[in-house]
């Protein structure tokens, strides 16, 4: 009887001792240290980045005043409007023929950098970084004043070859040319960089090798460098399409999406809708029409990164 | 014997690399000349602002070559550094990107430290989920995030909306994935040895981190915190959102909401405003270079 009575009571001491002891060892476990030392990240990954993502979702089913839930009506609002249609155009278009053009450069530069005696290479790379250096809402402002309508230093300069005033900004086909323009202006010489990175790290001896086989440069090319350097040029064109596809700094000064919402992008537009507008669901709406083509950069990235991972 | 044979190897060699040695020099001739047409693209814009810059706003307005100074005046630097308006925004940007690298250390270092080193449950699956976050841009997160700090104003009464210091809670969600997963690459690359020692020497992980990954780490270290600089002082669209009186504005908002009124562009202080707007960016890069390039390859060499 008595037994029986003192055996939960010793079992119950001992459960506390154990589970004192348990504590103490866990905070003194690797494993608890280290998951205390990631807990900022975590929670502001979780809090600010998360959460915000799915609340976008979430807000996307209400009604202009955040009363009421409405379903997917935003979506058909938007379907039903021709200017959204318009910006998903524009937006592909200026995401896939910016990256495409910053590509090309970036890699012709890279190898004109690479050519040149290694003394140089350093004094052109750093010249040639700056447009990157430089936040884009400063550099945009000089390319908006070189666009000016009635004082613009390009029509200034082409007026001497008889090519005349161009409306940089004004008309909807030269607009979209501008903020392209201005968006490889930006973002080519980031390309060039990583590829000059990738250019270096190809072994010579496979060069040598390919020029005693006999192959001329346009082979060495295509069967050397641009093999050796895929992985680089796949991660750093995926990146790209993400950060141009999401832009917003460049077309938001030099447009504002205008004329006549020709050169919108999502982010511009849901600017526009969403904050100047002050109509939240629709705006975010708008910006989560950016989340598939994202996924699908982020996945490939994922993949390429993964099996780095596991060849290392 | 082997020398005959090197000296009979040697005019042919010389001759075959005479001939490649022209090619090379045709080569090296095209990259110069296509390298300074580039240059030139490349460099034209803020040449232009600098040009500007100079001058005074009758001599713009006067339509003479645009690309040369007649009259050079320092009237715009003096009007714009001697107007508080301007330095409030300079001062803000500056507080505000301090502030956000501190901030930025403190969490990605420590991060990296525990994904690379300790691993804990789940610790691979949040080091792939960080660089995910890095991928998210902030046009997605903008309005949510608007509409929870008004949420949060109305709930707890802390106005955030409109004050400089909402910023150092948005920056970090752009800084810290990035600096944490290049601080992750570079703390692999210090061989295990190293900590392993300093362990059985008795030293806790705290000491392992301040002793030993961040003396041996701070190229990288140093390269994150260039890259959280350049980011915070460049952020546009956050500031834009966020931010609208004009004493809570930051740099890259400021020039451009305060300096364009209406349709009047007062281009000679508008560039002179980018230009300073861009100095600090620039200087860094100037003197630390190779850091700051280190910092732009390693997101996708070092993974």
């Amino acid at each position: 009887m008595a037994d029986v009575v003192l055996h939960p009571d010793r079992a119950a001491t001992s459960k506390t001792v154990r589970k004192r002891g348990g504590l103490h060892n866990m905070l003194k476990r690797k494993s608890t240290v280290a998951f205390l030392m990631a807990l900022p990240l975590i929670l502001l990954i979780a809090i600010l980045v998360i959460y915000p993502a799915f609340y976008a979702l979430h807000l996307a089913t209400l009604n202009k005043s955040m009363q009421r839930f409405i379903g997917l009506s935003n979506f058909e609002f938007l379907f039903k409007r021709e200017t959204f249609w318009l910006v998903v155009k524009q937006s592909c278009i200026f995401a896939i023929t910016a990256v495409i053009f910053k590509a090309v450069l970036g890699f012709i530069i890279a190898h004109f950098v690479h050519n040149i005696p290694a003394k140089g290479q350093r004094k052109w790379r750093g010249m040639l970084l700056v447009p990157w250096v430089i936040p884009p809402a400063m550099s945009t402002l000089a390319w908006l004043w070189l666009f000016d309508p009635s004082y613009s230093a390009f029509n200034y300069t082409l007026s001497f070859f008889g090519i005349g005033p161009i409306p940089w900004t004004g008309d909807e086909m030269w607009a979209r040319f501008s903020v392209i323009l201005v968006n490889i202006w930006v973002g080519a010489p980031f390309f060039m960089i990583m590829y000059l990175a990738a250019l270096k790290s190809v072994p010579d001896q496979l060069y040598e090798a390919a020029a005693i086989d006999g192959a001329n440069w346009w082979q060495r090319i295509w069967y050397v460098t641009l093999p050796m350097m895929r992985n680089i040029i796949a991660i750093t064109t995926l990146f790209s399409l993400i950060v141009t596809f999401a832009n917003f700094d460049i077309v938001r000064i030099l447009t504002a999406g205008g004329p006549l919402d020709h050169t919108h992008i999502f982010a511009t537009w849901a600017f526009r809708i969403g904050i100047e507008g002050s109509d939240i669901p629709l705006g975010a709406s708008v910006s989560l029409f950016m989340v598939p083509i994202l996924a699908v950069a982020a996945i490939f990235i994922l993949r390429d990164i993964s099996k780095r991972g596991n060849e290392a | 014997m082997t020398t005959a044979t090197i000296d009979k190897a040697a005019p042919t060699r010389t001759v075959k690399y005479g001939s490649m040695s022209r090619d090379r020099a045709w080569a090296l001739r095209w990259s110069y000349f296509f390298l300074v047409i580039f240059a030139i693209f490349f460099l034209t814009p803020p040449i232009y602002m600098f040009i500007t810059s100079l001058k005074s706003s009758a001599e713009i307005s006067a339509a003479t070559n645009p690309w040369w100074v007649f009259h050079p005046t320092l009237e715009n630097y003096t009007g714009l550094l001697t107007s508080n308006q301007f330095l409030r925004f300079f001062w803000n940007s500056a507080i505000v990107s301090i502030f956000v690298v501190t901030i930025t250390m403190l969490i990605a270092v420590p991060a990296a430290f525990a994904l690379s080193r300790m691993r804990f449950w789940g610790s691979a699956t949040l080091a792939t989920g960080v660089f995910l976050t890095y991928l998210i841009p902030e046009t997605l997160l903008f309005i949510p995030l608007f509409k929870m700090f008004a949420v949060v104003g109305d709930w707890t009464g802390v106005q955030l909306i409109n004050r400089w210091y909402v910023l150092l809670i948005l920056y970090p969600t752009l800084t810290v994935p990035f600096c944490t997963w290049i601080m992750i690459g570079y703390f692999a690359s210090i061989p295990k040895e190293l900590d392993e020692a300093a362990i059985i020497d008795g030293a806790s992980w705290f000491q392992t981190l301040t002793r030993i990954f961040i003396p041996v780490a701070l190229p990288g270290l140093i390269a994150a915190t260039i890259f959280a600089f350049t980011v915070s002082w460049a952020q546009f669209l956050y500031p834009l959102v966020f931010t609208t009186s004009t004493d809570q504005l930051v740099m890259p908002v400021g020039i451009i909401t305060t300096l364009i009124k209406g349709d009047v562009f007062n281009w000679g202080q508008i560039m002179t405003g980018a230009l300073l707007g861009a100095a600090p960016p620039l200087i860094i890069y100037a003197f630390l270079m190779d850091y700051y390039i280190a910092g732009l390859t390693a997101g996708a060499t070092k993974g």
